[in-house]
């Protein structure tokens, strides 16, 4: 056990933290109002723009094979990455459903020439990726999806519905769930497609969250024609390709998460030491010393917790049972957070952006608000507790 | 970074687990933490055979020289196991205090019989008031010619009744900042004047005791390291033991976590394992995070110990911060998720729960290393 980086590490570290110090956008919190694990809509074009950045640095797609455009570097260097990111409060990677699991899963599964042609265009934010999974019937129940794709020739034809689609409004591609064998049984007839947006019969509706912006969407497809070169990992094999996915989306957000975490804890503090309870600063209220270090501890701990996961990832072991228990306590931590940024803002935390009186322009209120879909979003806390009960621990399933 | 064992460390703790198992079964537990030793000599001279009484001390000292992590490996082992006796007291709070504090006469002359099994140590720094900075060292060592008069209470003094050397913390110079004019003294415990008695307690694994001194007269002999240099080194002695405690509580956990999937797995209700329910499932995952995450804080703070880093303290209270909670519920669940006989005195579960509350105690619940934590980030 040595926790200590090694001269390599040392000198990634570096690199990483001259190039920030060089090149990190001061103003962006208010640009982007942050606090926030997706962005807002206006900052998507800065986002864009300070992805491109970290690509054209080489910071993107570190564990990525060179072939594909990344770097072919480890999984500590990622972490490493991240937190630097971290320290100097960076903004967030917009395409992160890419990031985090198209590209790994096309990678893993793709042909040679899905490989070539896609992954490297999502370091670079030059494609958007969004992930149509969900459909109206068909959420933590996902081999309940009943969006159809039907043979015509060389052509599959889509018809049905997608919901909660993050991004689709911005995306220049889906990881699109259809079934294609409806006889199959319920996993077995499902088809992984990389889809076009802009194909013909495609149509987007934003969905006004409970925040009040749309991030997310209905996606309606009407005989959307999508060639069967489309197709990641072979017919009726999605299920596979899909869970695959939603492997990396658990270990991305993992690394992703802790790091906006550690961001929104020294933003709290910040917010803590500026304010008054009783006629003191509330980090001098005992109460509230209490729970913003229980977040700090909390926080510290799901860093650790990830850094045993990617040790053993390093040596080439599975993910140990610290990996599956990371989303579960990430959401409860941030979840915990908001509400004390809301506790220590008293009646100030009804005023939201646009009041001369609110704190901060309204932006903790936007992210209290959000951070309620984080145990929904990426599989709900009870479907995680299943899985970690029946997969780690071993117990009958209900 | 590598935030993993060894395969020496994974050696250390196979062995260790097969040892526990076979040596000292709950059904030993339970007889030996009746007694007032809470330990039988045939055992703690097979636990000397192994090396683990000088696990940490240097070679030079009879010991096997290994480093703080494998001191985490075994501890977590005596916590899976609930391993009743003086082996903590021995080994972590007697043994490092003296191998900090101590002079080079007193490491020679105590830490080989500790290592060898042949003398057991403890340390007495608590009392009355329960307080846990240097404030609450009241315990008075006046000047009496060349020599020191010592007189007042020790608390909550781990296994004092059984041990051979007992180190004292004493304020020397009334008046001087708290942290100031604390000195620590080497005591046999047979020192005329020093009396020492068995407390109850609620967890009978772990024998606490009050110790009284009634005009100790001890010679320069008995100062270790310098007259009102003692509470750096105690501090260090204190972080440290409870770094070594929570890897204690992590495996007690975990023998929880354990001991509730298995039954959930067997035990049936409405014509299937309860298991499959998922109010019990949820606990079960619920109580694998705090396992899996106690574990990860507790190892960050003993590398930090073993590298000396200066976050060390701070990991050290985020350790016992979490880790005091997480074993509580833990066990608290485990009791929960047996129904009617997790609550009865035959099933092992209230043995650690109990080691859990005693844990939780020691060296200050999860309310005060929260606090030492929001000082030690400048909150
Ligand atoms: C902000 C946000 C962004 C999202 N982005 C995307 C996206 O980009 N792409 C995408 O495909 N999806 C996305 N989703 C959808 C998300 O994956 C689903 O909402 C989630 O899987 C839950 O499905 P559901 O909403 O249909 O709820 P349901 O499955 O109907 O669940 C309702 C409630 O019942 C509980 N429940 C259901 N089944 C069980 C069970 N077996 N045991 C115990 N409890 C159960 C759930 O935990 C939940 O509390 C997003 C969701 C949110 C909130
Ligand atoms: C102090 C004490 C005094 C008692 N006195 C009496 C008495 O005088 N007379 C008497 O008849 N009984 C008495 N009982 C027994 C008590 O009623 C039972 O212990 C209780 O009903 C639980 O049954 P069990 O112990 O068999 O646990 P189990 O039924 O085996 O349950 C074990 C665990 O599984 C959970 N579980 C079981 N089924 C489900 C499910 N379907 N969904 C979710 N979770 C489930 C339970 O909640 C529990 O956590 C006493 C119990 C105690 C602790």
């Amino acid at each position: 056990m040595d926790l200590a980086l090694t001269p390599e590490q040392l000198s990634f570290r570096d690199e990483v933290r001259s190039w920030l110090k060089a090149n990190l956008p001061g103003d962006w919190v208010e640009k982007v109002r942050a606090g926030s694990d997706i962005p807002r809509a206006e900052g998507y074009a800065f986002l864009r723009s300070w992805q491109r950045k970290l690509y054209d640095a080489g910071f993107m797609g570190l564990t990525w094979p060179k072939a594909y455009g990344g770097r072919g570097l480890t999984f500590m260097e990622e972490l490493i990455l991240h937190e630097e990111m971290a320290l100097v409060k960076a903004p967030p990677v917009l395409n992160i459903l890419a990031i985090g699991m198209a590209g790994p899963t096309i990678i893993a599964y793709g042909t040679e020439e899905q490989k070539k042609r896609y992954p490297a265009k999502m370091l670079s934010c030059e494609e958007i990726w969004c992930q149509g999974y969900s459909e109206p019937n068909a959420g933590s129940d996902l081999a309940a999806l009943q969006t159809r794709a039907v043979r015509d020739g060389e052509h599959w034809v889509v018809s049905g519905q997608k919901v909660w689609t993050s991004v689709a409004h911005l995306a220049d591609w889906m990881m699109l769930l259809a079934r294609t064998d409806p006889d199959a049984p319920r996993h077995k007839g499902i088809t992984y497609f990389l889809l076009d947006m802009k194909l013909p019969g495609i149509t987007v509706k934003p969905l006004r969250q409970i925040t009040g912006d749309p991030e997310f969407n209905e996606v309606y497809f009407d005989s959307v024609r999508v060639h069967e070169s489309q197709i990641l990992g072979g017919l009726n094999n999605g299920w596979a390709v899909g869970l695959t996915t939603l492997m990396y989306e658990r270990l991305a957000l993992g690394f992703g998460l802790q790091v906006r975490l550690r961001i929104a804890l020294d933003g709290l503090i910040e917010l803590a030491r500026r304010s008054r309870k009783a006629g003191r600063p509330a980090t001098d209220d005992p109460i509230l010393r209490q729970k913003i270090a229980d977040l700090w501890i909390h926080t510290e701990v799901l860093k650790y917790t990830g850094a045993r996961a990617i040790t053993r990832l390093v040596k080439g072991e599975v993910p140990g049972p610290e990996a599956s228990t990371g989303k579960l306590m990430w959401v409860d931590t941030h979840q915990r957070l908001q509400a004390v940024a809301m506790e220590i803002q008293g009646p100030y935390s009804q005023l939201t952006r646009g009041s001369r009186w609110s704190v901060e322009s309204g932006l903790w209120q936007y992210s209290f608000l959000r951070s309620l879909a984080n145990s929904i979003e990426g599989g709900t806390t009870e479907i995680q507790k299943n899985i970690t009960g029946e997969r780690v621990l071993g117990l009958p399933k209900g | 970074m590598n935030f993993g064992f060894s395969e020496e460390q994974d050696l250390l703790r196979s062995t260790a687990r097969k040892f526990l198992e076979n040596e000292c079964p709950s059904e030993k537990v339970r007889r030996l933490m009746e007694t007032p030793e809470g330990m039988e000599p045939a055992l703690w001279a097979r636990l000397a055979e192994q090396g683990w009484l000088g696990l940490i001390y240097p070679e030079e000292f009879g010991g096997m020289g290994l480093g703080f992590v494998d001191l985490v490996v075994l501890m977590e082992e005596m916590g899976r196991a609930v391993v009743p006796g003086p082996y903590f007291s021995t080994v972590v709070l007697g043994g490092l205090a003296i191998l900090e504090a101590g002079t080079a006469a007193q490491k020679k002359e105590w830490l080989p019989k500790i290592a060898e099994g042949e003398a057991r140590a403890t340390l007495a720094w608590m009392e009355p008031s329960a307080m846990l900075g240097p404030e609450g060292v009241a315990l008075a060592a006046s000047r009496d010619g060349g020599r020191f008069l010592l007189s007042g209470t020790k608390l909550f003094v781990h296994d004092a009744h059984t041990a051979e050397a007992i180190v004292v913390a004493a304020r020397t110079s009334p008046g001087t900042p708290a942290g100031e004019g604390i000195t620590l003294f080497l005591l046999p415990r047979e020192t005329p004047g020093l009396a020492v008695t068995l407390l109850p307690t609620m967890d009978q694994t772990r024998k606490l005791c009050d110790v009284t001194l009634t005009g100790v007269s001890v010679g320069a002999d008995a100062v270790m390291g310098e007259v009102g240099g003692g509470w750096q080194p105690l501090a260090r002695v204190l972080d440290r033991a409870t770094v070594a405690l929570c890897a204690e509580m992590c495996g007690g956990a975990q023998k929880v976590l354990e001991m509730t999937v298995e039954y959930a797995k067997i035990r049936q209700t409405f014509g299937r394992p309860i298991g499959s329910y998922q109010g019990v499932k949820h606990k079960a995952a619920d109580m694998l995070v705090d396992v899996e995450n106690s574990k990860s804080i507790t190892y960050y703070a003993a590398w930090a110990m073993d590298e000396r880093v200066p976050e060390g303290p701070l990991g050290v209270s985020m350790a016992k911060a979490y880790v005091s909670d997480a074993y509580r519920r833990v066990a608290a669940a485990g009791i929960q998720l047996h129904g009617g006989i997790g609550f009865t005195w035959e099933h092992d579960l209230h043995l650690y729960f109990k080691r859990a509350k005693g844990s939780e105690l020691t060296f200050g619940d999860a309310t005060h290393h929260r606090e030492r934590v929001a000082q030690l980030v400048n909150l």
